[in-house]
């Protein structure tokens, strides 16, 4: 099962963090770098039916917000 | 000065208008420099606050301005329960509160879309408001009148310090006046003197932080609105494409709204009211009356001093510390400034402290201001995306708050000032016991009805022993107040008390030691500590 109600230890440090991992890449470099990031994040996940949920879940917010 | 006091009606154009008279002090015909144990400068709300603390407690203060009038312009309006904490003690709070408009709900929309609403202040249980929004100029006449009523605090308007050198044992200043300069000695020099603080550039100081590349225009405009008392906040609303903008409640039917303009807007073209109202007009609507009251172009820094102790000079708000607005940090953590340096300084002055004590002024208060900038500094990225991925993170997180609360707390409209903890600070004395909750040492105290009173009323000017149940007979051989709770109800909820369990609180109101069971020898100890003895 997806959490997603909050469940981030420290947000703000986090946002932080990730947008301080891309300074002064170039936006193809952005690119590799989010790739990057979900492959890792997705084998510490591990659980496939989570990572399929997530991947519905990004996919339906992005089509319905590009549609508005 | 002579007492000075507002009809209670008086209105915002009135109170702008007040001019403070030049007055001639005896100092300008003085053979050699006339000695003053303290000099506070700039009557801004942190200057006035700190003059008003040390005159309280027994100081002989002189406040120097290098103006005549009250604040232009609404500036800060958002203080928050701390700040109002703080002027509860110095004897202002409630005017402050009256003529305020208190709020503690917030909404973030996106686009058109309200996003979800917040709460600053859900408990129950607290006599003042997470905040009030007041025009800068209400707080500071507000301060000036209690200022006037204290005999042993002067203020002199007209009085511009042009030349400040520091010496083994104090500064000597050489001040302007319309009648030409004279020269005092102060022991110590309390610099409030703004952004722009003339006395650090005198004493060769430097600030140093990051200046951001946007600019927001401050519109206040009077209307007769059906707005709640809530703060509104726009990602990229369809009235004001690709930027953000807020709007806020002030007293008077006057409401702050706030856009942001990017970098290359043209600040003098910006600040003409032809351009100015159509963009009130596109937000409100076209049916909707207002008025421009004030408005301002600006752009905003995250920037420190190194150190805020300089000898015999001490720096505090603006002066030693800046922020972007996103968070209301500015002046009310310049009035926490205030509030920490007043009791030290009043102790090292009647010799019952170290001079360390003030050096814990400046340990604490940087640790403070960094907290601040932090926030501030991250709020400010998240409003105002510097890259292309920073934007697209961004937006991904606005549309996945939307309908997923954990992307909600990710969305950063300004984390909203709260009082810092002082965890490392040398003043406090580590537990020894454990407990519960937020009320480490360092902790600012936290309010809850006691009686029919408030906990924060009674506490004491100087240092309070606070004990849950019978207060043991050694205590009253100890140098501080006492103050017996129950065991039970919200004062030992929000404190974790047992019987028996102790808090002793500094006369800032910070805790700075707590013990299961307390002993004559551990809290001398922790007094001593606490006062750099």
């Amino acid at each position: 099962m997806l959490i997603t109600s909050p469940h981030l230890d420290s947000p703000d440090e986090f946002y932080e963090a990730l947008i301080d991992a891309h300074r002064d890449l170039s936006t193809a470099q952005s690119h590799e770098l989010n790739a990057k990031l979900v492959l890792l994040l997705g084998n510490h996940i591990g659980t496939l039916p989570v990572l399929k949920e997530a991947l519905a879940l990004a996919r339906a917010n992005t089509v319905s917000s590009t549609n508005t | 000065m002579a007492p000075f006091s507002l009809p209670a009606d008086a209105t915002g154009a009135q109170i702008q208008a007040v001019e403070f008279a030049y007055e001639r002090s005896p100092d300008q015909d003085a053979r050699s420099p006339a000695h003053h144990r303290v000099v506070v400068v700039g009557a801004g709300p942190v200057g006035l606050s700190l003059a008003i603390d040390l005159a309280q407690r027994g100081q002989k203060v002189l406040l120097l301005d290098n103006d005549c009038k009250l604040s232009t312009g609404s500036r800060a309006i958002c203080f928050a329960k701390r700040t109002l904490e703080i002027w509860d003690r110095l004897g202002v709070g409630s005017r402050m509160v009256d003529k305020g408009v208190s709020w503690k709900l917030g909404k973030v929309f996106f686009k058109g879309d309200l996003l979800y609403p917040f709460d600053l202040l859900p408990e129950e249980d607290h006599e003042r408001p997470a905040f009030i929004n007041l025009q800068q100029y209400y707080a500071e006449a507000f301060l000036v009148e209690r200022a006037s009523a204290l005999r042993n605090l002067e203020i002199r308007f007209h009085n511009t310090v042009a030349a400040a050198e520091q010496r083994a044992d104090g500064v000597r200043l050489g001040i302007d006046t319309p009648e030409g300069r004279y020269e005092i000695d102060a022991e110590y020099l309390c610099a409030c003197d703004g952004a722009r603080s003339p006395l650090r550039s005198l004493l060769g100081l430097e600030t140093h932080g990051r200046v951001f590349r946007d600019r927001f225009l401050i519109a206040d405009v009077k209307m007769a609105a059906d707005f709640p008392t809530e703060r509104w906040f726009w990602f990229d609303p369809p009235f004001h494409r690709n930027q953000s903008a807020l709007l806020h409640r002030q007293p008077d039917n006057v409401w702050r709204i706030d856009f942001q303009l990017g970098w290359d807007a043209n600040p003098e073209e910006e600040k003409k009211p032809e351009n100015i109202i159509p963009r009130v007009k596109a937000m409100l609507g076209p049916d909707v009356q207002f008025e421009l009251e004030w408005a301002s172009v600006y752009t905003f820094a995250c920037e420190r001093m190194d150190r805020f102790r300089h000898g015999r000079v001490l720096f505090a708000g603006d002066a030693a510390h800046r922020v972007s607005p996103f968070g209301a940090r500015g002046a009310n953590s310049g009035v926490q400034d205030a509030d920490n340096l007043a009791w030290k300084l009043d102790l090292v002055l009647r010799g019952e402290a170290g001079d360390a004590l003030l050096d814990s002024y400046g340990a604490e208060r940087e640790a403070a201001a960094d907290e601040n900038i932090l926030n501030s500094t991250r709020a400010t990225d998240f409003i105002t995306p510097k890259s292309e991925i920073s934007r697209l993170f961004r937006d991904a997180v606005l549309d996945l708050a939307h309908e997923h609360t954990f992307a909600r707390k990710l969305v950063n409209s300004g984390r909203l000032s709260l009082p810092s903890t002082y965890r490392d600070s040398p003043l406090n004395t580590p537990d020894a016991d454990a407990f519960a909750g937020a009320m480490t040492p360092g902790a600012p105290a936290a309010d809850a009805p006691l009686g029919q009173n408030w906990l924060l009323r009674e506490l004491g000017e100087g240092f309070t022993l606070l004990v849950a149940g019978d207060v043991p007979a050694w205590a009253s051989r100890l140098p501080v107040q006492t103050l017996r709770v129950d065991t039970e109800g919200p004062v030992a909820q929000r404190y974790d008390l047992r019987p028996g369990t102790a808090y002793l609180f500094r006369p800032d109101h910070h805790v700075c030691a707590r013990w299961r069971s307390a002993d004559e020898a551990a809290v001398r100890a922790a007094i001593k500590r606490a006062t750099a003895c």
